[in-house]
């Protein structure tokens, strides 16, 4: 059929009739092998064109039962388990467990040990920050972050090899304190790393922050008020960015960080932006935090005294952390046994998550990309 | 709301009297010998008071290890977590799941988390409800509990009355069973599903 007879052929139909577009909602299915989905996260959206009108998000792809596993296993068994949740992060999962049962049998780690736990744990965060950071401004469209970040996570990652053998999945804490002392050169190569690692965040700020780009992709994107971040349970950098001066080292100091000077950054704006810039900012305080835990290193045991057989009495606690992803709990109910009767981690990664579909809503189809980074989701701990 | 948490560091007075758990941050010194081993105790303070006049017996105010909470009657729970989150600030839910007590009358103790911003300051809500028995759904007061809810449900079973979208969320929708009740052994398997859809004898 020639051109013009098919627009002759249309003239024939009803105008009523004619359906050259479908104006339709259109389900488009996203995930969960995407890789801006970070994982194996699915995410249904609802399009009228290009607007997303809503979102169903389809988790539980990488669930392992680590709470009945909990259940099943003695305290020091479970240890190794909660680094396979935030796998970026795994120190501080590590350290938030550690923390709870020590609640539970009533013991407090002793001082350096605590310092080497802060230590390690900031740079944790950095770390994490750096996979955030990469990650995000890889789906953006900017790929450099990418090869930066890693280059100074790689320096991060052999710290934590040399100070307990592992670099992802570290198992760094013991219930009571650290198994491992600093080894020799520690102190050395962690100031030496903070002093190289705050001209490299100069970098990362060179590359992105007044990037035209970067800003056009980021400002007043997936915007969250305060009151709404915190009806969203939201936590971490996504309420501070909305500019709520709230972190758990703060507001509920564990493990000595009320020793330590620093500030908390916030936004103003509660967009993709301003989280970006919170988390920057965290990360120059990370550093901060570490030079002085080092400077203040003091001799002394790392372990507690501790039963071989941790027993706890019968109870119930809940303690949460400032994980780099937010506020990370343990509610842990004790019958006395050697195993937990109830192991329940309240993970801050699937609280977030929550909250893409009321940032999503009436954005572009690319902005949920954006969003997703924003939200610095790992799917091991959405899933659990 | 953010200026009351601006104030960094510092943890802002609590309502409660200084004599109370919660004020006193309870920090067993480095040296203890041998700690000793804490007890549920009566928790007094200006907020416990409270409920306790408006509610009587339906609301015991408790403390353990230094942490609060409320064991509250089935029948009035979620009215006390209004009262809560309106009158006492506690703005925040942080987490919402359930314990299984197979043993027990009332074997579902559903606990919520609660954190208030302005006081600074975190408290547990407890009630327990029979098996099969609606829990009334706190996704009237946080947005939060929506999914909250539904991961309680997809491992306990527990049915959220008023709940908008009450369906699995971890689990796939047709999975048979609760996995985190306690007769549901950890080897135990939806077995016919992981035929039908992993086309294997058996998961294990």
């Amino acid at each position: 059929m020639s051109e013009s007879n098919f627009y002759e052929s249309l003239s024939d139909i009803e105008p009523g009739q004619r359906t050259y577009l479908d104006s339709n909602e259109l389900v488009l299915n996203m995930g969960p092998q995407h890789p801006s989905t970070h994982g194996v996260l699915r995410v249904i959206l609802k399009l009228d064109g290009e607007k997303v009108l809503g979102t169903d998000c389809v988790i539980g792809y990488l669930h392992r039962g680590v709470e009945k596993i909990g259940e099943n296993r003695t305290y020091a068994q479970f240890n190794p388990y909660v680094d396979r949740m935030d796998y970026v992060a795994a120190v501080s999962n590590g350290l938030g467990y550690c923390l709870a049962v020590e609640k539970l049998l009533g013991v407090e780690a002793p001082k350096r040990a605590q310092y080497l736990r802060v230590i390690l744990t900031e740079l944790n965060r950095i770390s994490s920050h750096h996979v955030w950071l990469g990650t995000h401004a890889l789906d953006i469209g900017a790929i450099t972050p990418l090869f930066y970040v890693f280059r100074e996570r790689e320096e991060i990652l052999k710290i934590f090899e040399k100070y307990c053998g592992a670099r992802l999945t570290t198992h760094a804490f013991r219930i009571g304190g650290c198994q491992y002392d600093a080894y020799e050169g520690f102190e050395k190569e962690v100031l030496k790393f903070c002093a190289e690692q705050a001209k490299k965040i100069d970098e990362y700020e060179e590359l992105l922050t007044t990037n035209r780009i970067w800003v056009d992709r980021t400002k007043d994107v997936g915007v969250l008020s305060a009151e709404e971040c915190i009806a969203l349970g939201a936590t971490g950098p996504i309420i501070r960015g909305s500019g709520v001066r709230w972190d758990l080292r703060k507001a509920q100091p564990y493990s000595s960080y009320e020793d330590f000077d620093f500030e908390i950054p916030i936004g103003l704006n509660g967009d993709t932006y301003d989280r970006y810039v919170v988390r920057i900012q965290e990360m120059r305080q990370s550093l901060r935090i570490v030079e002085q835990a080092v400077a203040g290193l003091m001799e002394g045991p790392i372990m507690a005294k501790v039963p071989k057989i941790i027993k706890p009495p019968a109870g119930e606690v809940y303690v949460s952390i400032e994980a780099p992803k937010g506020e990370l709990g343990y509610f842990i109910v004790s019958d006395g046994t050697t195993q937990p009767y109830r192991m329940r981690v309240r993970p801050p990664s699937f609280v977030n998550l929550q909250s893409l579909d009321q940032m999503v809503r009436g954005r572009l189809v690319a902005d949920v990309v954006a969003i997703i980074g924003t939200l610095d989701i790992v799917l091991g701990e959405v899933d659990r | 709301m953010p200026e009351d948490v601006t104030k960094s560091g510092s943890v802002s007075p609590n309502e409660v009297p200084a004599a109370s758990p919660a004020a006193a941050a309870p920090k067993p010194p480095a040296a203890a010998a041998k700690p000793a081993v804490p007890a549920y105790q009566r928790w007094t303070g200006e907020l416990p008071s409270r409920l306790q006049r408006e509610y009587g017996s339906g609301v015991q105010p408790l403390s353990y290890n230094g942490q609060n909470f409320f064991t509250v009657d089935r029948a009035i729970a979620h009215a006390v977590l209004r009262v809560l989150r309106d009158e006492a600030g506690f703005d925040y839910l942080v987490d919402c799941t359930a314990v299984h007590y197979p043993q027990r009358e009332l074997p579902f103790e559903v606990v919520w988390i609660l954190y208030s911003f302005r006081r600074n300051e975190r408290l547990r809500v407890k009630a327990s409800f029979a098996e099969g028995e609606e829990v009334p759904t706190a996704t009237d007061l946080w947005q939060t509990a929506n999914w909250l809810e539904r991961e309680a449900f997809d491992m306990f079973g527990t049915r959220f009355a008023g709940h908008p979208d009450l369906r699995r969320i971890l689990l796939p929708d047709e999975w048979v069973g609760y996995p985190l009740r306690k007769d549901y052994d950890i080897r135990k398997q939806d077995q016919d599903w992981v035929q039908k859809n992993l086309g294997i004898e058996s998961g294990q």
